[in-house]
């Protein structure tokens, strides 16, 4: 079961996750990042490091973002992995704000 | 960006080869600076606690080794193993031979309770029960009398499931991990039926993840159980399930919720989460027969709740007992320690003196910088994080050439001391996937350095 990116991140890509992943299992693109299932460990490390908890184990997913599995293993697919860390998008503590977190 | 480098590349030293040490020496590697590595681990294998603290029925976490082996394909990565730094060799001593070092050696010592009866015969830590199960060599002639049929698990983070899980399911199910054999036998004989964890705080403030606890309601013939009574939240707890920030909260309360109901194989193995109870003493003349607790409530704001024990007490009767309240580090011969929290002083990683000065070229990362806390990945940040000053300061450290690995090797072997390479390790690797074959195990691990050291290349040879 491994972790799953939703929406929160989009246009917030704070890539917090990326510097925990033990083993770079993430992708991204130009608004947010996304993880690769078979790489991924199921360490969980990722979700507490998120600061708008934008990633959620599988098995915990809320009904209404199950989408975002098919969406994850789609897009690692087609995207380069990231390795460390990067800037957040400019206007992600904003949209952290919006988010509340 | 560092200067210009005529000494050569910067030549440095990691003491350790767990998560921390890997993700130190990949941070240095992919650095813009001319770097070499020397990695020196106390046994002939590395991967830390990778290798002998992960659980062996959680396979894929182990997967993070694949990662390690890669790091240490790197061009500039040299593995030194059987030296345990502090006795076979200084670190004042490695300076010589390196610019730097880093300390990422981790927590060697379990944390004790400090209640009597803690050294009574069935009651040992959990660490001893995990490095047993992992085939780690220190734990290879412990022996654990599961006889009884009632065993209790003190304390509430991820290391107290791990424990009770290997108490919990089936031993065929283990058969197949890469789990010790002497544990097996033992495991396959074992007649403990009841487990408890036990909590000195509430279900709130229990340090599980969720997916770990979740896996309790699916061990075949092992009903997981909590009381609805330990599951009522005051007012600063019910603030920390609201906190956005801590989801595990939340899920871990309505896993435990579940199961509150679940009672269904009567006649099976049970295990019981236990919260509200803090330890007084371990019970027993010559064997433990038991443990005393005091009932406690929480006091204090949310996320600062502490456990105040009340006249309530309660007795719980047992033959085994893991103590599972945390690890703890020790320290290093000629680098300063911090004996209160068991951990090297340090600023973002560099090692300081009690006053705050810096001792010069030496830096720490992983569980003996920030504590015996965090998973693999939480050292990949760290580590980055101890890399970072470190190269900050690479001008001050690059005063001069240093010898490197070679001449770290060539100082140890002229000691006598039997030092090993990555090659022996993957000898040691290889004939340990060979051994599993048979037994349909992914490895049959070698829980003797002495064994080990039979797949090496001769010394001197
Ligand atoms: C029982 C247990 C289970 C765990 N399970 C998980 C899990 O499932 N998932 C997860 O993500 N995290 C897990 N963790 C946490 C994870 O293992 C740690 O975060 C991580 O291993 C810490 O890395 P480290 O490099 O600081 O220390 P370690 O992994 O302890 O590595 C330290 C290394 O230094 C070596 N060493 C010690 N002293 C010396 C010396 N004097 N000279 C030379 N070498 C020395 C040791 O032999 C060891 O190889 C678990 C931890 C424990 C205790
Ligand atoms: N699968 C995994 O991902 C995995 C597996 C194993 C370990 N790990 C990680 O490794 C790290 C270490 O785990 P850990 O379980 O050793 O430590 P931990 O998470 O810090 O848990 C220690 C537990 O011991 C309790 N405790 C401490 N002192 C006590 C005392 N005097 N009396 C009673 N209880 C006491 C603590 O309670 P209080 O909260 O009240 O202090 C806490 O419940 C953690 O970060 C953990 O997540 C991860």
């Amino acid at each position: 079961m491994p972790a799953i990116v939703t929406d929160n991140c989009n246009a917030c890509r704070f890539t917090e996750c990326v510097a925990v992943c033990p083993v770079e299992c993430f992708h991204a693109d130009d608004d947010m990042v996304y993880v690769d299932r078979d790489t991924c460990i199921d360490c969980c490390a990722c979700i507490p490091a998120c600061p708008v908890q934008a990633i959620y184990m599988e098995g915990e997913l809320p009904e209404d973002k199950r989408q975002w599995v098919s969406i994850n293993t789609q897009k690692a697919a087609e995207l380069p992995a990231i390795t460390g860390k990067h800037q957040p998008l400019p206007g992600a503590e904003e949209k952290r704000s919006v988010l509340g977190y | 960006m560092p200067g210009n480098h005529q000494n050569g590349p910067l030549r440095v030293a990691i003491i350790g080869a767990g998560p921390s040490g890997f993700y130190a020496a990949e941070a240095l590697l992919r650095s813009q600076v001319p770097v070499e590595v020397t990695v020196v681990e106390r046994l002939p294998s590395p991967h830390g606690l990778v290798r002998s603290g992960v659980a062996p029925d959680h396979p894929k976490l182990k997967q993070a080794a694949i990662v390690f082996e890669r790091i240490a394909q790197s061009e500039g990565f040299c593995f030194i193993g059987n030296v345990t730094v502090g006795k076979a060799i200084t670190v004042q001593e490695i300076l010589t031979t390196h610019h730097c070092v880093i300390l990422a050696y981790g927590a060697s010592e379990d944390q004790r309770i400090g209640i009597p009866g803690e050294d009574l015969a069935g009651c040992h830590a959990a660490k001893e029960f995990v490095g047993w199960y992992n085939g780690h060599p220190d734990y290879g002639d412990c022996h654990f009398d599961l006889s009884g049929e009632t065993a209790v698990i003190i304390g509430q983070g991820n290391v107290a499931l791990d424990v009770a899980r290997i108490l919990s399911k089936p031993v065929d199910e283990l058969r197949t991990t890469d789990i010790a054999s002497h544990a097996i036998e033992v495991l396959a004989e074992s007649r403990i039926r009841e487990i408890h964890v036990v909590g000195r705080r509430g279900p709130a403030q229990a340090k599980f993840t969720s997916p770990e606890l979740r896996e309790f309601g699916t061990i075949p013939g092992c009903d997981p159980v909590a009381l609805e009574s330990d599951l009522a939240l005051n007012e600063a707890s019910q603030a920390e399930t609201s906190d956005r920030m801590s989801r595990t909260i939340t899920t871990n309360l309505d896993i435990l919720g579940g199961y509150t109901t679940r009672r269904t194989e009567l006649a099976g193995k049970s295990c019981h989460f236990q919260f509200f109870l803090a330890p007084q003493a371990i019970l027993g003349t010559d064997r433990v027969t038991g443990v005393r607790f005091a009932r406690t409530t929480l006091t204090g704001p949310a996320f600062g709740q502490r456990a105040i024990v009340t006249d309530n007490e309660w007795t719980l009767p047992c033959q085994f007992i893991l103590r599972s309240v945390g690890y703890r580090g020790a320290p290093i011969e000629g680098v300063p320690f911090d004996s209160r929290r068991g951990l090297l002083p340090n600023d973002s990683g560099r090692v300081v003196h009690e006053d705050g000065r810096p001792v010069n070229a030496v830096y720490a990362t992983g569980w003996i910088k920030r504590g015996p806390s965090g998973i693999i990945g939480t050292n990949r940040a760290d580590s980055a994080a101890t890399v970072e000053a470190l190269l900050a300061d690479v001008d001050s450290l690059m005063n001069g050439p240093r010898e490197g690995a070679d001449g770290l090797w060539n100082l140890l072997t002229d000691r006598g001391v039997r030092a090993t390479t990555l090659s022996d390790w993957r000898r040691i690797d290889a004939a340990e996937i060979e051994r599993g074959k048979p037994l349909g195990k992914p490895r049959d691990k070698i829980a003797c350095v002495n064994e080990m050291l039979g797949f090496c290349e001769p010394a001197n040879g």
